[in-house]
């Protein structure tokens, strides 16, 4: 990976690493239920124990999310939400709370957008890097780019079907942290941590990732103790959302806690 | 792996020889990471195959034997008879088994996921047409096959629903989003993320990440092969122009193939104009010229200012899609094909015209195509390119790709033209 630069996702990394503890990553999609709404969410999991949040961009064509995050998503954009909002809510959210906040993003809305343009509204929103689920490093050349003069992490994904010189590929690519995918899926609660996930997070670290960081079907704090066990950081999303939705941000403040509580090492 | 080099806008060499992943700037595989592998495998399997002779010996034989290639080329004279000194031929992809081109990819992709040991196929489908393809592919083979088909298209082509059932497939109305195509096409992707040890998903149209717009091409282009040389054995010469609908653009692309370097040959593509690009309501995203990255391919999109996906429209199914390949987009923009929007009433009025001239009902996204000819026909007669008095070896010839037949639409049809009871009546919008 790429050290040249400061990486606000590592350092937070890093830091709950000396505190002994996994790095918890939260996921709230922008907007939903409202933009001010969404603000308090992501303010709730930021000052319940977040050290990164993640901000997901609505998209009209999510092909990487289950039903409760495509149903949150696409109420958001019923709403009438803008692209151009994200940059406002990472604003406040950077402002109030310590979290380093990375944005997820279905590759086209930036690219309508301009790499450049998003980028550099990003930067200037206090954004620490982009989660890219359909964009592949052979397609980012504009990516490396921008990131680079702005200075934001490049959050690329590793699979249990990538073979080993994509898993290679995309941690020459990453910046931060790589973002391992447990399961052949799409986003969604689920009852266990896939077996494949501790393979796919050791094969990321033995090409060279300094910190992977582990995504897709976590919404239990004994899901977080165990990925604690072997991987850097652990990321949870639908779950979140659940909350959100039956509990507004104040329940979001809640499973925070509660999913953190897994995150202390012994 | 190599990184390829995305952005150049020229293309080197013969139109024809173009391979992808990259068709100019556009094309490409912008997909997540869990399918990259598959994908590689997909494209691995398909270039071994396709050098393989016993591979291109079985596909050649089902070709004959199974779909009944090669397909007519018919001169269809009352259709043409408004236009004096243009002769129109029809590339009849109507008279394949299953009733449209559809089946000529899914032949051959499913004998590649046999090849790759799957036992699973998935797809998509909007009027039906891809989704039956590849429901009698599965049937034939032993194939399991699961065909996702949005809601609003489930109700519309009820018929179409059952054939696939009958034919052993489950079909699964998405109820997501539009509920339409472009619904279909994201909820098979969420499947094949999942179950891609097992199955093979196979994709309807020449869009989707590499290897699929040009693997789909592939097992297309036989149309303009036979479509070249039944225009030579029949009219002497090549024809001038060769017209095809294009929705995705599949059928398009394999009729236009083995006319690229044919520089005398015009060729166009006809787009779904709905009720007219100004308003909104199409499926003309080369028209709309805005482009962008849609379920694994850089092409151009029907997009509003932020990016998402707008809804199209039109009265075909089978073209109401808010993409269309990276081929064409290559195309479009280095001039050598011709794309316009054609509307509802205009197809319309050519899916009647051709029934009724000629006997032969066309699916109304090739009626798109014939009311692409008549434009045509009708500019070269209004200025005086052709008359009553051309001799034969100067008229004008256009072969119009028919790439499905009208069964399926007839209620759309009947509704269209008020020949059915409001309270009974079907799609008709």
């Amino acid at each position: 990976m790429s050290e040249q630069i400061r990486s606000l996702t590592a350092q937070k990394i890093e830091q709950a690493r000396a505190e002994g503890r996994t790095a918890f990553i939260g996921y709230m999609p922008a907007g939903y239920p409202t933009i001010e709404e969404s603000i308090e969410a992501a303010v709730q999991l930021g000052n319940n124990g977040a050290d990164i949040i993640e901000i997901g961009l609505p998209y009209s064509d999510p092909v990487m999310d289950g039903e409760v995050i495509q149903k949150a998503t696409a109420q958001a954009l019923e709403n009438g939400f803008r692209v151009a909002d994200v940059f406002h809510i990472v604003k406040e959210v950077t402002s109030r709370t310590d979290a380093a906040v990375v944005i997820m993003t279905y590759w086209n809305l930036v690219d309508r957008m301009g790499v450049d343009e998003f980028s550099r509204r990003f930067a200037e929103a206090g954004g620490a890097g982009l989660v890219t689920p359909d964009l592949v490093p052979e397609e980012a050349a504009e990516w490396f780019e921008a990131s680079d003069k702005y200075e934001l992490d490049r959050i690329f994904l590793t699979a249990p079907s990538s073979p080993e010189e994509r898993v290679k590929l995309t941690v020459e690519s990453s910046r931060g942290f790589v973002y391992a995918v447990s399961v052949m899926g799409i986003t969604g609660a689920r009852q266990e941590v896939s077996d494949a996930a501790e393979r796919v997070v050791q094969r990321t670290h033995a090409a060279g990732a300094p910190r992977v960081c582990v995504g897709l079907g976590i919404s239990e704090p004994e899901h977080v103790a165990e990925i604690g066990s072997y991987a850097d950081g652990a990321i949870v999303g639908t779950a979140l959302v659940t909350a959100l939705r039956d509990g507004g941000p104040e329940a979001v403040g809640e499973i925070t806690r509660r999913l953190v509580s897994g995150a202390t090492k012994n | 792996m190599d990184t390829p080099q995305s952005g150049s806008t020229s293309h080197e060499g013969a139109f024809r020889d173009q391979e992808g992943p990259y068709f100019g700037k556009y094309g490409g595989r912008w997909m997540p990471e869990s399918l990259m592998a598959a994908l590689q495998e997909v494209e691995e399997t398909f270039r071994e195959a396709i050098e393989d002779p016993e591979f291109i010996k079985e596909l050649n034989d089902l070709y004959a034997n199974y779909i009944n290639r090669p397909s007519l080329l018919t001169e269809a004279k009352r259709f043409a008879e408004p236009y004096p000194g243009v002769r129109i031929f029809l590339k009849r992809e109507d008279l394949n088994h299953t009733g449209s081109h559809k089946i000529n990819n899914v032949i051959g992709q499913a004998l590649l996921a046999k090849r790759m040991g799957k036992t699973r196929l998935i797809a998509e489908t909007g009027a039906g047409q891809h989704g039956v393809a590849t429901a009698t592919a599965a049937a034939l083979f032993g194939l399991e096959c699961t065909v996702y088909m949005g809601e609003v298209d489930t109700q519309r082509q009820a018929l179409n629903v059952a054939r696939m059932e009958m034919l052993g497939a489950e079909v699964i109305a998405v109820k997501v989003g539009a509920r339409t195509l472009k619904d279909a096409i994201n909820e098979a992707l969420r499947d094949w993320v999942a179950s891609v040890d097992t199955t093979h998903y196979l994709l309807g149209t020449v869009t989707g990440p590499a290897p699929f717009p040009e693997m789909v091409r592939y097992f297309h282009q036989v149309i303009g092969q036979e479509a070249r040389e039944q225009s030579q054995a029949q009219t002497g010469k090549l024809p001038d122009a060769v017209i095809a609908c294009v929705g995705g653009g599949s059928n398009a692309i394999g009729i236009f193939h083995a006319f690229l370097d044919d520089t005398t040959v015009g060729l166009y593509g006809m787009e779904a104009g709905g009720a007219g690009v100004d308003t909104g309501k199409h499926s003309a995203p080369i028209t709309l010229g805005r482009v962008g990255v849609l379920h694994g391919a850089r092409t151009y999109l029907m997009q509003d200012e932020d990016g998402q996906t707008i809804d199209s429209h039109s009265i075909s199914a089978g073209l109401d899609y808010p993409g269309v390949g990276p081929e064409h987009a290559f195309l479009h923009d280095s001039g050598r094909v011709d794309y316009q929007p054609v509307s509802d009433s205009e197809a319309m009025n050519a899916f009647k015209t051709l029934t009724q001239s000629e006997g032969i009902m066309p699916a109304i996204e090739s009626a798109h195509a014939l009311a692409g000819a008549q434009r045509l026909a009708e500019q070269w007669v209004k200025d005086g390119v052709v008359d009553a008095d051309t001799p034969e070896a100067d008229q004008k010839v256009i072969i119009v790709n028919l790439s499905g037949r009208g069964d399926k639409d007839v209620s759309t049809a009947a509704t269209w033209f008020g020949m059915v009871p409001e309270d009974q009546a079907g799609r008709g919008e």
